[in-house]
């Protein structure tokens, strides 16, 4: 069979069993990625620029928030067109240092900031399902990649959603881990209280193998903690045992159609799989996007104030003094989105509203944490559809901002309580206005830090799930409902 | 940018309705209390790398328009 049909965590055996050629697996991912049609990478690793000893796992697309010593990190923003870091982030580093080749940095969101990616500096990324359609964001062409056979697995932020919302739109897995399991030392900062570093992968396996390689307390990020054991592949056969609660106060939102079929059809699997459903309350989770358009543009428009044009970047040229120099690099770098919200966080964060605003925010932020933990305290897990609908098309919601945030509407609260939760494809569904079948992505989120109970549980479902689609452009695709095999056997067609 | 600005605060004013009174503000989702690193000097960036992104350096430091308009 072809090597790059194989998963990461296949490739990985079959590498250590001396049965595939490391070096002619990365040269073969290196071609495809060459083979771009989606605008999903910035930048390719074309002549080994990036030294990876002695490869032995999956080359990795790496989002460009992620700085890497001497490569264009650019975070998807024209301010820092150019700029090549002087040093390489941690989570970065990790993947190097355990024998993952980087295959280049991936297109994104301008500091990741947005649900579609079309507010790239550099131009949308074209989803690989249909190129009319967004990829989701702000992971957009981390998700893109995976899903289109660019490259076996991507790493990715989730500030609001934007692990699980482009992976749910692209067909693929991602991953949010607790927030302080994965170091974010050289992740350019966009809300520091809320991003985290996680997998995107065409399975819930490779997601555990990637979390192995990326999770651990980091002495350059003192809010890392690392999990307690390094998590280990997922082989639950079933939910026996356990238990998932509904939000009645979330799945009354405006969903489509196609995407509550599939949600309805998944709780059935869970339940045939020996897993019971019930409902919970969490009713403040519906106050999440109010807290978070507060509380991510205040910490935003205090981490972007960085970029004035003096010590790294780009400066716009003029004969001005230094105060209208910062002024016209930033009105010349940064792109209407950002600008949106390091003005609503600075409103927010201002004299007279700061405790109407931030400080409610906060409060907010308390009660949905202390909601969560009342439906854990009842159930293993709280399950919700990852987006309210498929991939939209380019441009459908470029003209209404608030429109775009409420599609974040099942991911937010997740972020603001810090716990994990995965987005897993549970199948396809027609669009609503009618179009080709598009992913629908199912989301489970758990207790902090109970990220191997969140995989296993993942994993049973997944292959209950069996999702076999792929897009029909791309040469290789998820195969994530083939049953991980024994080390007997071939990667195999299940 | 005016109007779009004014239809994000109004959903998010919808916060200010809720009775938070007593609540206590969260600003950090992990219990972590004053994290120290051992007090041992190690590298750090040298000046050059420091200095080797900026638009303009000189004199080993990161020169700017001057702070008083010209004249």
């Amino acid at each position: 069979m072809d090597m790059l049909e194989l998963t990461a965590v296949q490739a990985h055996e079959a590498m250590a069993a001396g049965e595939l050629s490391a070096v002619e697996y990365s040269e073969a991912w290196a071609e495809a990625a060459a083979g771009d049609e989606l605008n999903a990478y910035l930048w390719r690793d074309g002549d080994g620029a990036i030294a990876v000893e002695r490869p032995s796992i999956a080359p990795v697309a790496v989002k460009d928030i992620f700085c890497t010593e001497g490569v264009p990190t650019t975070a998807g923003s024209r301010i820092l067109e150019g700029y090549r870091p002087p040093y390489t982030s941690t989570a970065v580093r990790r993947l190097i240092e355990a024998g993952a080749p980087i295959l280049g940095k991936t297109n994104m969101d301008e500091f990741a900031m947005g649900s579609s990616n079309e507010n790239s500096a550099y131009g949308p990324v074209l989803n690989p399902w249909d190129r009319g359609r967004v990829p989701g964001g702000s992971s957009g062409g981390s998700a893109a990649v995976v899903a289109g056979g660019l490259a076996p697995w991507a790493i990715g932020t989730d500030t609001g959603g934007s692990i699980r919302q482009p992976a749910a739109l692209c067909g693929i897995v991602g991953l949010k881990p607790t927030y302080g399991a994965i170091s974010r030392y050289g992740m350019i900062a966009f809300a520091s209280s809320l991003d985290q570093c996680g997998p995107l992968t065409r399975d819930v396996s490779d997601a555990a193998l990637m979390l192995s390689i990326l999770q651990g307390a980091d002495p350059c990020d003192s809010t890392s903690v690392g999990l307690q054991e390094a998590p280990r592949l997922p082989d639950r056969e079933n939910l026996e045992g356990l238990s998932f609660a509904v939000p009645t106060d979330l799945t009354g939102h405006d969903l489509d159609s196609g995407v509550r079929a599939k949600f309805d059809a998944t709780l059935e699997l869970i339940e045939s799989l020996g897993g019971t459903v019930g409902e919970v309350g969490l009713p403040h989770a519906e106050h999440g996007i109010s807290a978070y358009y507060v509380i991510a543009p205040a910490e935003a428009s205090s981490n972007l104030s960085r970029y004035d044009g003096v010590r790294y970047g780009m400066r716009a040229e003029g004969s001005g003094d230094v105060i209208e120099m910062y002024e016209a690099t930033r009105a010349q770098g940064f792109g209407p989105e950002v600008k949106r919200r390091i003005m609503l966080g600075t409103y927010a964060l201002s004299s007279g509203y700061y405790d109407a605003y931030y400080g409610q925010a906060q409060k907010v932020r308390t009660k949905i944490a202390a909601d969560f933990s009342a439906a854990f305290a009842d159930f293993d897990f709280v399950v919700t559809p990852t987006s309210p609908s498929v991939a939209f098309g380019l441009g459908e919601k470029t003209a209404d901002p608030l429109a775009m945030y409420l599609s974040d509407f099942f991911t937010v609260p997740m972020s603001l309580a810090g716990i994990p939760a995965i987005s897993i494809p549970a199948g396809l569904a027609e669009p609503e206005g009618g179009g080709p079948q598009l992913p629908v992505g199912f989301q489970i989120a758990a207790p902090a830090f109970a990220e191997q109970k969140l995989l296993d549980a993942a994993y049973a479902l997944e292959q209950a799930i069996a999702f076999d689609a792929r897009p029909s452009g791309a040469p290789y695709g998820p195969q994530g409902f083939k049953k991980r095999t024994g080390s007997d056997e071939g990667g195999g067609d299940g | 940018m005016t109007g779009e600005l004014s239809g994000i605060l109004e959903h998010v004013d919808r916060i200010g309705e809720l009775d938070l009174d007593g609540v206590a503000p969260t600003s950090h989702v992990v219990e972590l209390e004053n994290v120290l690193r051992a007090d041992v000097p190690h590298e750090s960036l040298t000046r050059d790398a420091a200095l080797a992104s900026a638009p303009d350096p000189v004199d080993g430091a990161f020169r700017v328009p001057s702070p008083q308009a010209e004249g």
